[in-house]
């Protein structure tokens, strides 16, 4: 394989495993929390309004992990810097 | 497929360039403006009011109580910078389903000129409110040795800002594009209505954290207050 089969190849599966196991942690995350704001709501319904807008902050707190994932295997496909190079030597 | 508008490249001239995202930027810059100055053009105080008047009346006010609930101050003082972040980042990802729209927010340069913004006032509204040295005492509390991570802290917390909005309005209109491809009957409508809210929530979210990041850069001063009291 030359240079540039071999880096498209590696940052196709790279980029499948880097969104694969990097959605699994901020699911299992978003879950806990969504769970035990349900329970929340449920022993204190006048305190909902507070509840809810902790819980979408720290939602998005935790989301945040998953979208660095995401961003990361998007730029990996998308826009990757050593395809780019090697296509230049290739090319020029 | 384009990762950002920014490389739609509208008008070049010399180092002037016009990429999609300037020219997305203004026009919801001159919406907005336009739109208030519509709307406050002939208010009214009395009991009845237009029902732009009210939409407006509501929004600011919407606004006012919950800077006033994250901050646990007095909102007005907040009020312009963040009214301003959520209303133009609300606006800019509520476009996005206007065809031909591209969200400025989902370029990466706007939502770090907006996490910049944050980062900068900060410390801005921090020294406004208890001076610079005793501002610049936060750093290093509890112990001299927190120096380093609280520098930190504030780096990675704006490029989480920046990237955290960046990454939802462009995996927005990804899947819409991808989904596109796959199954182009129904399931991108469904998508793009997820993306309001989506867009919605982001926006919300920028605009709390920001009033959270604000509020803990005052909070410490006004407990050592009552210490000393």
């Amino acid at each position: 394989m030359d240079s540039l089969t071999f880096i498209a190849v590696a940052s196709i599966i790279s980029a499948g495993l880097c969104i694969g196991i990097g959605a699994i942690g901020p699911a299992l995350g978003e879950g806990r929390a969504l769970a035990q704001a349900l329970s929340s709501i449920a022993q204190q319904p006048d305190e909902t309004n507070t509840i809810t807008r902790t819980l979408f902050v720290g939602l998005a707190m935790v989301e945040s992990t998953a979208i660095y994932c995401f961003v990361v295997s998007m730029i990996l496909i998308f826009a990757n810097p050593f395809w780019n190079y090697f296509l230049s030597k290739v090319g020029g | 497929m384009q990762l950002s508008p920014d490389s739609t490249i509208l008008f070049q001239y010399g180092f002037l360039t016009l990429n999609a995202t300037i020219l997305f930027t203004w026009m919801v810059m001159g919406l907005l403006v336009l739109g208030s100055w519509l709307v406050t053009r002939k208010l009214s105080t009395g009991s009845v009011i237009s029902r732009r008047q009210n939409f407006l009346e509501s929004v600011v006010s919407m606004i006012l109580g919950q800077i006033g609930d994250v901050t646990r101050q007095d909102p007005k003082r907040f009020l312009p910078f963040l009214g301003t972040i959520f209303i133009f980042v609300a606006a800019s990802n509520l476009l996005s389903v206007v065809p031909g729209f591209k969200p400025p927010t989902g370029s990466l340069s706007t939502t770090a000129a907006l996490a910049l913004c944050v980062l900068v006032a900060v410390p801005a509204y921090g020294i406004a409110d208890s001076g610079l040295g005793e501002y610049l005492k936060n750093y290093i509390r509890p112990t001299p040795m927190m120096l380093p991570f609280n520098i930190t802290g504030e780096i990675s917390r704006t490029l989480a800002l920046a990237v955290r909005l960046f990454g939802n309005v462009m995996s927005g209109s990804m899947i819409g594009g991808i989904l596109l491809a796959i199954a182009p009957l129904i399931f991108p409508v469904i998508m793009q209505l997820l993306g309001l809210l989506t867009g919605i929530v982001q926006a919300y979210i920028f605009a709390i954290l920001a009033g959270v990041y604000i509020a803990a850069g005052l909070k410490i001063h006004e407990e050592i207050v009552q210490v000393k009291r």
